[in-house]
C-alpha cells in the first residue's frame, strides 16, 4: 500500500458540500483510482450502483472486474473476500444491511479476524466490509439493527462508525488502506442529512451542515482516533454515528455544556481522549442506538469506570435502545431520543 | 510430490493469462429486447412420469419446460390437470384479486399510508397455483412475494392491510415491515426479511411431520437470487438425507433487484437442476401457466405423501414491477423485457383459456375485475378506520416488550416502564 506518502495537508484543499453517500462514493472512487488491488463486490453493487446508491457509477469508471455484483450469499461474498485478500488484493465488500451479515459471520469472526494470527503473519486479511446500519427509516427487524457489538467482541477486527461526510470518507480510505479486517458500519440514517432525533420536525439535508464539507481528493483520518465534537465542562458523551447528532441537538436545547466526543472507532478505541475528557468533567454519558445489553456501551461504562473512577462524581449513565427486536411502527418509541438522553443528562447533573 | 515441479516461477511466463467472467444481462435500460433465443417448447409435449418415480426420471424435464396452456389457449398433454371450470375461474378470480390487491397497497404506499410494499405482479400463477393444488393444512413457507397463497387461503385481506398500515387492527402489532405476515391457523410461516432462512425450517417441519407420522407436507418458496444461499444447499442436502415430504420451489423471475438470474448461476444451467446433484425429484414448469403450476405443485404434493421425499420446481416467469416500492427497475434493466416476455402474463392466459373453452366472456371478466376491485377497496376502507402508519406508535408501548420471551424478564419490565414513561411525558394524554 503507499502509504509512505507525507501526511496531506488538508488546509488548503478545495472542498465539496457532500452527503454520506457522495463521501462514500468520493472515497471509494479515489482509492480505486490509487490502489489497482482494490476490489468492491456485492449484492446490487455493479451496474446499479447499491440501493443506496454508494457504488454509483464504479463499475462504469474502473471496470467489471473490479467492481461487481456478487451472489446473494454473505457467506460467499466474505469468504471470496478472504481469498482475495490471501492472493493479495484488497477487497471492500458490501453487505447491503447489516441485517443481513449473519451468513457471513463465520468467515469473518473465524477466519479474516484470524487469519493473521493462525498464520504468525503468513495470510493477512486487508478487508473492509462496508454495510449501512441502524434504524431510523421504518424499515422493521430486518433493516434496522446496530450489530455493532457484535464485532467489537471478536478479536482481530476493527470496527468504524462513522458521523459525517467529511469522516466517512476519511476513514474508509483508512480503513481501506489498514492491512486488518474492519468493519465499517454506514449509519443510514443520516446518508442524507444529520437527524437530530425529532422524528416529527422536517429532515434536514446535508449542505447546511459543518460536516458536510468535505476535501477533494485523497485524505485518511486515522482509525483509532476520536473526535471531539465540542468541548465542554458540565459532562462527557461518549456516542457514534447518527446518536452524535441527536445527542448534540439535545444537550444544546438543554443548555448543558456538554463535551461529546465521537469516538468513530470502536476498536482500537481512542482510550486517550476519553480520559482525558472525563478526568475533566467527571461525569459521562454513554449513548447508542443497538440493544443494551452486552452493548458497547457496557464496554465504554467498564472501561471509565476502571480508568477514571477517581474522577467520576456520577454514576455512569447509558443510553441505549431497548432489548427487543427493532419494531417497525414503535420505531420512535424504541429509539433512544430526545427524552431519554434528556432524563439521562438531568441525573447526571443532578448527582 | 515425486518430481512434479510447482507452479511457482511460471508467473508472467508464456501462459496465458486468466479472465474474471462476470455475467453480464442481455439488455439494459432501452435496449431493444429480442427473446427469439430463450428456448421455449411447445405445450403439451413434456412427458409425465408418475408421482412415484425414481427421482432420475424427473432429470429431463429439470431442463425442459413444463406446459399446460398453448399459444392456442388450450390446454395438452399429461401435465393438463382437467380442472372443471369452476375451479379455473375460482384461480382466475383470486388471481385477479391478488393483481387488484398488490395495485391498492402499492398506490396507498405512495400515498404516504405505510412505508413500504412489494407486489407480485406477473407471478401470480406461482402462488395461486401452488395454494389450490396444496392440502389447506400443509404449511407453507413463503418468501415476501407469495401473498398469492394467503390470499388463496381465504385470508381476510382487511387483516392484510392492518398488516401493512401497522394499525391498531395490526395482529402482529405494528413489529413487521408490511407483508412480512404471519398466519399460522392458514398453514402460512411468519415471513422472514432474511432471504432463503425457510428452506430449512420447510425441511425440518417436514422431518417432524414424518417423525409424527402425521399426513401433512410442507412447501417453502424463494426467489432464483435466493439459491445462492447457504441455506437453500442446507435445506436441499437434509430433504435430500432424510427423503423430507417438502416441496421446495425457487420462483425464478429473471431478477432479484438489480441482479439478474446469471449472477445467481442461469448461465449454466437451470435451478431445477440443482435437484440433480442431491438426487432428488426436479421440475422446471412454465410459471406463467397456472394449470403448468397447479399439475406440477399437485404432483409434488402427491409424491410426497406417497413418501417418495422432496420435489425442487423452477417456476419460470417474470417480475414484471419493481423490486419493492424502494426499487426503481428503470434504473437497470429494459422497458421492453415487460412487454416482450414470451410466456405472457398469467391472468391473462387463464382468461384466453376459459373465453377459449366457452366458459368465460368479456363481460363477465370484466364485471369481474369490478368486484374484485370493490372488495380490495372495502379492506382498505375498514382497515383505514383503524389507522394508518403515519409516525406509528399505534400500539401500546408495552407490546414492544412482550413476546421477546414467554414471560417478561425483569430489564424488560424497567425498559417498558421506561418506555410507557416516555410517551406519558410527550403525550401527557396518551392513556396506553
Ligand atoms: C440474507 C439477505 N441478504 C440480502 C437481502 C436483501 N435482499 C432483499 S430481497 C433481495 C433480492 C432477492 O431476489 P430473489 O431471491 O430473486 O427474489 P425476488 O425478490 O426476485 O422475488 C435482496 C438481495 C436480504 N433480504 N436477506
Amino acid at each position: 500500500m503507499t502509504i509512505e506518502e507525507d501526511p496531506v495537508s488538508l488546509a488548503d484543499a478545495p472542498t465539496r458540500r457532500l452527503n454520506m453517500i457522495e463521501a462514500i462514493n468520493d472515497a471509494l472512487d479515489i482509492m480505486l483510482e490509487r490502489d489497482p488491488n482494490m476490489v468492491i463486490i456485492g449484492e446490487d453493487v455493479g451496474y446499479f450502483g447499491g440501493v443506496f446508491r454508494a457504488t454509483a457509477g464504479l463499475q462504469k469508471r474502473h471496470g467489471r472486474t473490479r467492481v461487481f455484483d456478487t451472489p446473494i450469499s454473505e457467506c460467499g461474498i466474505i469468504g471470496v473476500a478472504v481469498g482475495m485478500a490471501a492472493y493479495g488484493l484488497r477487497p471492500v465488500p458490501e453487505i447491503q444491511f447489516a441485517d443481513y451479515i449473519y451468513p457471513g459471520l463465520d468467515q469473518l469472526v473465524s477466519e479474516a479476524a484470524r487469519l493473521r494470527y493462525r498464520s504468525a503473519g503468513e495470510f493477512t486479511a486487508p478487508i473492509t466490509v462496508r454495510s449501512p446500519f441502524g434504524g431510523g427509516i421504518f424499515g422493521g427487524q430486518t433493516h434496522s439493527q446496530s450489530p455493532e457489538a457484535l464485532f467489537t467482541h471478536v478479536a482481530g477486527l476493527k470496527t468504524v462508525i462513522p458521523a459525517t461526510p467529511h469522516d466517512a470518507k476519511g476513514l474508509l480510505i483508512a480503513a481501506i488502506e489498514d492491512n486488518d479486517p474492519v468493519i465499517f458500519f454506514e449509519p443510514k440514517r443520516i446518508y442524507n442529512g444529520p437527524f437530530d432525533g425529532y422524528y416529527d420536525q422536517p429532515a434536514r439535508s446535508w449542505p447546511s451542515h459543518p460536516g458536510s464539507v468535505v476535501p477533494e481528493g485523497y485524505y485518511a483520518i486515522p482509525l483509532g482516533k476520536a473526535r471531539v465534537v465540542r468541548e465542554g465542562s458540565a459532562l462527557t458523551v461518549l456516542a457514534y454515528g447518527t446518536m452524535i447528532h441527536v445527542a448534540e441537538a439535545v444537550l444544546a436545547g438543554k443548555g448543558v455544556d456538554a463535551e461529546i466526543i465521537d469516538l468513530r472507532t470502536l476498536v482500537p478505541i481512542d482510550i486517550d481522549t476519553v480520559e482525558k475528557s472525563v478526568e475533566k468533567t467527571g461525569r459521562c454519558l454513554v449513548i447508542h442506538e443497538a440493544t443494551r445489553t452486552s452493548g458497547f456501551g457496557a464496554e465504554l461504562a467498564a472501561l471509565v469506570q476502571e480508568r477514571c473512577f477517581y474522577h467520576l462524581e456520577a454514576p455512569i449513565e447509558r443510553v441505549t435502545g431497548f432489548d427487543t427486536p427493532y419494531p417497525h411502527s414503535l420505531e420512535w418509541a424504541y429509539f433512544p431520543g430526545p427524552i431519554r438522553i434528556g432524563e439521562a443528562v438531568d441525573r447526571l447533573l443532578g448527582a | 510430490m515425486g518430481g512434479v515441479s510447482p507452479a511457482k516461477g511460471r508467473t508472467g511466463g508464456n501462459l496465458a493469462p486468466l479472465r474474471l467472467h462476470v455475467p453480464e444481462p442481455k439488455y439494459r435500460p432501452g435496449d431493444r429486447v429480442d427473446y427469439s433465443g430463450l428456448v421455449i417448447p411447445p405445450a403439451g409435449a413434456q412427458p409425465r412420469p408418475d408421482e412415484t418415480c425414481p427421482a432420475g426420471d424427473t432429470y429431463p424435464l429439470c431442463t425442459d419446460l413444463v406446459r399446460v396452456l398453448g399459444d392456442d389457449d388450450l390446454a395438452a398433454g399429461p401435465w393438463d390437470p382437467r380442472l372443471d371450470a369452476g375451479a379455473l375461474r375460482r384461480m382466475l378470480r383470486v388471481m385477479a384479486l391478488t393483481r387488484a390487491f398488490d395495485d391498492r397497497m402499492y398506490r396507498a404506499q405512495r400515498q404516504g399510508k405505510t412505508s413500504f410494499y412489494m407486489k407480485s405482479t406477473g407471478e401470480e400463477a406461482v402462488a395461486v397455483g401452488a395454494a389450490f393444488a396444496l392440502a389447506d393444512d400443509d404449511m407453507v413457507f413463503p418468501s415476501y412475494r407469495q401473498q398469492g397463497l394467503l390470499i388463496a387461503r381465504g385470508y381476510p385481506l382487511v387483516e392484510m392491510v392492518n398488516q401493512i398500515y401497522s394499525n391498531r387492527a395490526d395482529r402482529l402489532k405494528g413489529r413487521q415491515l408490511p407483508v412480512m405476515y404471519s398466519a399460522r391457523d392458514y398453514g402460512f410461516f411468519t415471513i422472514s426479511g432474511n432471504l432463503t432462512t425457510q428452506y430449512p425450517q420447510a425441511v425440518g417441519w417436514a422431518m417432524a411431520s414424518a417423525i409424527k407420522g402425521d399426513t401433512r407436507i410442507a412447501a417453502a418458496f424463494i426467489g432464483e437470487g435466493s439459491t445462492a444461499e447457504g441455506d437453500f444447499h442446507s435445506g436441499l442436502t437434509f430433504a435430500a438425507v432424510y427423503n423430507a415430504p417438502v416441496v421446495l420451489n425457487v420462483v425464478n423471475n429473471q431478477w432479484a433487484i438489480s441482479s439478474f438470474s446469471g449472477i445467481a448461476g442461469a448461465e449454466r444451467t437451470t435451478f431445477a437442476a440443482r435437484a440433480i446433484g442431491y438426487g432428488i425429484a426436479g421440475l422446471r414448469i412454465d410459471g406463467n401457466d397456472p394449470l403448468a403450476v397447479f399439475a406440477a405443485m399437485r404432483w409434488a404434493a402427491d409424491r410426497a405423501r406417497a413418501n417418495m421425499g422432496p420435489t425442487l420446481i423452477e417456476h419460470f416467469t417474470y417480475r414484471a414491477e419493481g423490486h419493492s416500492t424502494s426499487d426503481d427497475p428503470a434504473a437497470y434493466r429494459s422497458a421492453h423485457e415487460r412487454e416482450e416476455w414470451p410466456l405472457g402474463d398469467p391472468i391473462m392466459r387463464l382468461k384466453r383459456h376459459l373465453v377459449a373453452i366457452g366458459e368465460w366472456s368479456e363481460e363477465q371478466h370484466a364485471t369481474m375485475d369490478r368486484e374484485v376491485a370493490g372488495e380490495v377497496r372495502a379492506a382498505s376502507k375498514e382497515a383505514e378506520k383503524s389507522g394508518v402508519l403515519g409516525h406509528g406508535m399505534h400500539h401500546p408501548f408495552k407490546t414492544m416488550f412482550e413476546d421477546v420471551f414467554e414471560e417478561l424478564p425483569w430489564h424488560l419490565r424497567e425498559q417498558a416502564e421506561q418506555a410507557i414513561h416516555e410517551r406519558q411525558t410527550r403525550f401527557p394524554k396518551w392513556k396506553e
